[in-house]
């Protein structure tokens, strides 16, 4: 049995009369890419922000990397990762800077940030842009540079909204290769999408329908006991009976 | 405080960055502080007479010359009647009507008193008292030396009346210049209208942009953040502050008659108080614009309600309560006093505490309302 990272039971997040999140229960192991899949609306983006400390549950129970997301939100941001689907790196600072400043807060020594950094900026082959305004850059680069960003300070687990939004799929495949290289370095990956053929990446996927977890499992069982040829086919089958309208 | 040390960095090279806010940060307050202090005036000056003369004697000569020598008026027309110099009026070419009897000096001369009319435009109700007590002041300064004048004429030998003479001494604006009282005002309006809108949109701006819940997911302490966002801000209220007393200097010649360092003191712990009023609205506030709307609407009062234009012993009691709960009334008061008169920190001590309280409240207040998870 793998060590479990996240762990929710009952989680439920309550807006009036609005159920955002409906009592989802599921683990999360240490080192898999978790996929959270569901239509707009379906409550994933509410559930991550509950397990990022963002957000306080209505009711039920979760612990992130063992602390409690009522009372110690504090301690689980030290030990996450988190890129928005808003891109939120500063465009009016380089490259460096952003980075810079985000190991900072995460209270990396600038010794420590200023080796990282010339790493990171290596490995993503930014050597040139390095030195220019985020705000210049194209938005696949951005996307890339803000997951970079995002497990920058090494944390255990990195939650992941919607990295994929608007970038062409060349990125995509490049962006799920960094994805693939920080599970192997043993950072569990949590990511929503609703790109389909994302959900085939991961490990264990979730599906969301209406604020409630429909099915989870891995994509292979997923198809088999759906008995559909694609993820897709899964998700179409179960988001049938969703009623909340999608934006 | 290692955090800290990289919150500061980056505002720094935010606001260098950003050319435009920079050069009006320091542009907007040097030029308008040039400008308006010349437009806010409100001596009362060039005040247009109509005279209705039904006399036409030496005596109404020499009253118009008179009026006209005074400085505060000129005689804009001569009406045969009421009734056209009121048309004068009525087309916003005279403010005032002066109605002279028919023989009027020689009813003067027999009866030894004699009325005359005086009719003022009274829209702007400062201009008209202040213009209708001038008139009457100058009026009554010509009936007594023409009173004397007849009475010697009548009676040579006891022309000595008693008179009770005032004479005045003009302390702390000895020119009675009104730009004394203006500039240390909208030089600390000013001062807040940056430090105010500065504050209040930069924090919601990183919300807008969504940073601000990056930063939310970061283990960041609120205070740091909230400190990261007002130290670079004070600093550029310290500098606005020296700048708006170099322009007093330089372009109007006023220079503090008490201690610079106890303006520095006071700016310092006002601007702290200020900067935290930014940053509570920004709590309060989901974009720019209703940062904006929110702290228009403070600001607005706090430039009408702080004693700048209007003198705050003259408002009903309830404002002066609003009056007093407002930052800007102490500080305001504070520079006036110790620029003008060169108040000492021991006639101003109570304003020093006021303004402690306000820095604490307000960035308790903002820090607590600041909430990192919803």
């Amino acid at each position: 049995m793998a060590e479990q990272v996240i762990i929710c039971k009952d989680l439920t997040k309550r807006f009036g009369d609005f159920m955002a999140v409906n009592k989802i229960s599921f683990e999360v192991n240490r080192g898999e890419i978790f996929g959270f899949l569901g239509a707009n609306g379906a409550g994933k983006t509410t559930a991550m922000r509950i397990l990022c400390g963002l957000s306080y549950p209505t009711s039920g129970a979760a612990t992130v990397a063992g602390f409690d997301v009522y009372k110690q939100q504090e301690s689980i941001k030290r030990n996450i990762g988190y890129m928005s689907q808003k891109f939120s790196l500063y465009e009016n600072l380089t490259v460096l800077e952003n980075i810079e400043f985000y190991g900072g807060v995460y209270g990396l020594s600038r010794k420590t940030i200023r080796s990282r950094s010339d790493e990171l900026i290596n490995q993503l082959g930014l050597q040139q842009e390095a030195r220019k305004l985020v705000g210049e850059l194209p938005l696949g680069w951005k996307q890339k540079l803000a997951f970079s960003v995002a497990i920058f300070h090494q944390p255990q687990i990195v939650f992941l909204d919607e990295p994929t939004g608007g970038v062409d799929p060349v990125t995509r495949r490049q962006f799920w290769d960094m994805i693939y290289a920080a599970a192997a370095s043993g950072i569990t990956v949590f990511v929503t999408t609703h790109y389909m053929d994302e959900a085939e990446y991961c490990n264990r996927v979730t599906i969301m329908v209406d604020g409630k977890i429909e099915a989870l499992d891995a994509p292979q069982a997923l198809k088999a006991r759906f008995q559909a040829n694609n993820m897709e086919e899964v998700f179409y089958q179960l988001a049938r009976g969703a009623k909340r309208s999608s934006d | 405080m290692k955090t800290l040390g990289f919150l500061l960095q980056k505002e720094f090279r935010q606001i260098v960055r950003d050319r435009i806010i920079l050069v009006m940060i320091f542009a907007m307050p040097t030029i308008q502080l040039i400008i308006m202090p010349m437009a806010a005036n409100f001596e009362v000056k060039d005040i247009r007479i109509v005279v209705v003369d039904n006399d036409h004697s030496s005596m109404t000569a020499r009253m118009f010359s008179k009026i006209g020598a005074s400085g505060y008026f000129h005689i804009v027309g001569y009406a045969s009647s009421y009734q056209q110099a009121l048309s004068y009026v009525e087309q916003e070419e005279a403010d005032v009507v002066l109605e002279i009897p028919a023989h009027f000096e020689r009813n003067l001369v027999r009866e030894g008193r004699q009325q005359v009319a005086l009719s003022i435009d009274a829209i702007n109700g400062a201009r008209a008292s202040i213009g209708g007590a001038y008139l009457t002041n100058i009026i009554n300064d010509f009936s007594q030396s023409t009173a004397l004048d007849v009475v010697r004429d009548a009676h040579p030998v006891t022309a000595n009346t008693p008179v009770i003479q005032m004479n005045y001494s003009i302390w702390y604006n000895a020119r009675e210049e009104y730009k004394y009282y203006m500039v240390p005002g909208i030089f600390v309006l000013l001062l807040t209208l940056i430090g105010g809108f500065l504050s209040a949109l930069n924090v919601v701006k990183e919300k807008e942009i969504g940073t601000m819940e990056q930063i939310n997911v970061t283990p960041i302490r609120k205070w740091e953040f909230i400190a990261g966002k007002l130290i670079p801000f004070w600093l550029i209220g310290m500098i606005i502050f020296t700048i708006g007393l170099l322009v007093a200097y330089i372009i109007y010649g006023i220079v503090s008659v008490g201690s610079i360092g106890l303006l520095y003191l006071f700016a310092a712990v006002y601007l702290i108080a200020l900067l935290g009023f930014g940053l509570l609205v920004s709590t309060y506030s989901a974009n720019q614009v209703q940062a904006m709307f929110l702290a228009f609407f403070f600001m607005m009062i706090f430039a009408l309600m702080s004693g700048l234009f209007t003198a705050i012993e003259s408002m009903p009691t309830w404002a002066r309560t609003i009056s007093s709960l407002i930052p800007v009334t102490h500080f305001v008061k504070v520079v006036r006093m110790v620029m003008l008169k060169g108040s000492t920190f021991q006639d101003v001590h109570m304003e020093f505490i006021y303004e402690i309280i306000f820095a604490v409240v307000l960035n308790t207040w903002a820090v607590i309302n600041y909430r990192k998870t919803s």
